[in-house]
């Protein structure tokens, strides 16, 4: 693996990144730009961003098994999802926002977009958040998705998946991704899971089961880790798959 | 020489998004109270597909100095002053012709090095359904002299540097930024390799 490097600033894992034309992923083809992009030194403005300061909001609500606020619990199998925020120097993130969203049980959104029929559960909203601890570790109690169809193609099915978007310490660590479950047979199927180019990345998507996670007479422990760009970042002899 | 941490792959943000990163506490469209110091502007724009569609499933996450040029972040160790009623970061979804809108106030300049600053200019960064990764790039007023010397500004080919302009719109009591984002195709904006 190559990087760019500007001054003592390595770039990101563009091995790790998807392309922006996936032709497989039809909504890639008329949204990717098709002009190289440009490269630019790495500023005061890059290097900060607002993920400590609004982490300052309260970490309301991490159980998407309760917060709809009806008294009610969703229905479907109760999960915990846990892990930790790493920078790419394998150091904790503390105190990042984590806004996550999910379909239902059944694969539904609650959603004006999504039509298909499966039912909604008024007890799910399918959105939560919390900030990571001091060891960068979150924690979202939550049901497991369903996977759903997609217009992509026909017989289109996306594999079951949770929506992470991530606050880390600079607008360079921000992250928008999606989490998958391990022993899938619809991930080998998934174009935007696929659209990521190797094997070793696409791994860091699935999470694993876990049975230390997993909790007696009450849920399924999941773990799964993120690695956002550090908060400056020096000339690495990159180890591909070593963490 | 340290280990480095393969990072985690982006994935599309999708388009079912909005009631998680647009609920009202976390959509952001204001970022200025009324004794927000600097001169209150409104920016508004759309997104535009290749075929110059509105997308109507996109968000657009800004950050921004405050009037004084100073970042509300720890690695910004200058001696502007700090602005307690500005944090600088905003989050607009976009309507079904493609708008988004902030109102904000215009940055001061921060510094590129120890002897040169940037002109004043807000990070932008784009998230849609189709984006695999999202995409940034920088608003820059086009009405601004400081433009010229501008270093990464002065990293964009000529001929595209005018996709970064915001043009001023006169009328109205607020002074109004234009600037479109358009992802692919004619005039598409410049985006940059961060």
């Amino acid at each position: 693996m190559s990087y760019t490097t500007i001054g003592t600033i390595v770039r990101g894992d563009r091995e790790v990144f998807p392309p922006y034309l996936y032709e497989a992923y039809q909504s890639t083809r008329h949204r990717a730009p098709t002009l190289p992009l440009i490269d630019v030194p790495l500023t005061l403005s890059e290097l900060t961003g607002p993920g400590p300061a609004i982490s300052a909001v309260t970490a309301e609500d991490a159980d998407l098994t309760r917060n709809a606020g009806t008294g009610g619990e969703a229905i479907g199998q109760r999960i915990i999802v846990t892990g930790r925020v790493l920078d790419d120097r394998g150091i904790p993130v503390p105190n990042a926002l984590l806004e996550v969203w999910q379909a239902n049980a059944a694969g539904r959104y609650l959603h004006k977009r999504d039509q298909w029929p499966g039912p909604l559960d008024p007890h799910f909203l399918g959105m939560g958040r919390c900030l990571t601890n001091e060891d960068g570790i979150y924690r979202f109690l939550t049901v497991r998705p369903g996977a759903y169809p997609w217009k992509n193609h026909p017989n289109a099915w996306r594999p079951a998946h949770i929506h992470f978007s991530v606050f880390g310490p600079s607008i360079l660590s921000r992250l928008v991704t999606q989490m998958y479950f391990p022993d899938d047979p619809l991930l080998q199927l998934d174009p935007i899971l696929n659209a990521v180019p190797t094997e070793v990345a696409r791994t860091r998507l699935i999470a694993t089961y876990d049975h230390d996670v997993t909790e007696e007479e009450w849920a399924l422990g999941y773990r799964w880790d993120m690695v956002v760009r550090g908060p400056y970042a020096t000339p690495f002899e990159s180890k591909e798959g070593e963490q | 020489m340290i280990n480095r941490h393969l990072q985690t792959p982006s994935q599309t943000v999708g388009p079912f998004f909005t009631p998680a990163l647009l609920r009202e506490d976390a959509c952001r469209n204001v970022l200025t109270q009324t004794e927000t110091i600097g001169e209150h502007i409104r920016i508004e724009g759309r997104v535009l597909d290749g075929d110059g569609i509105p997308i109507s499933d996109a968000m657009v996450e800004i950050w921004q100095a405050n009037a004084h040029g100073r970042y509300n972040h720890p690695m910004d160790q200058g001696t502007a002053s700090l602005d307690p009623s500005f944090l600088g970061f905003g989050r607009s979804g976009t309507e079904s012709d493609g708008a988004y809108w902030f109102e904000t106030i215009k940055p001061g300049p921060v510094p590129f090095d120890k002897e040169r600053m940037q002109a004043p200019h807000i990070c932008v960064i784009v998230f849609s359904r189709g984006l695999l990764n999202h995409l940034m790039t920088r608003l820059y007023f086009a009405d601004e002299p400081a433009n010229a010397e501008d270093p990464v500004l002065l990293c964009v080919p000529d001929d595209r540097r005018a996709t970064l302009l915001a043009q001023c719109q006169q009328g109205g009591t607020t002074l109004v930024y234009r600037f479109d984002i358009i992802l692919q195709g004619t005039n598409e904006t410049v985006f940059f390799n961060l």
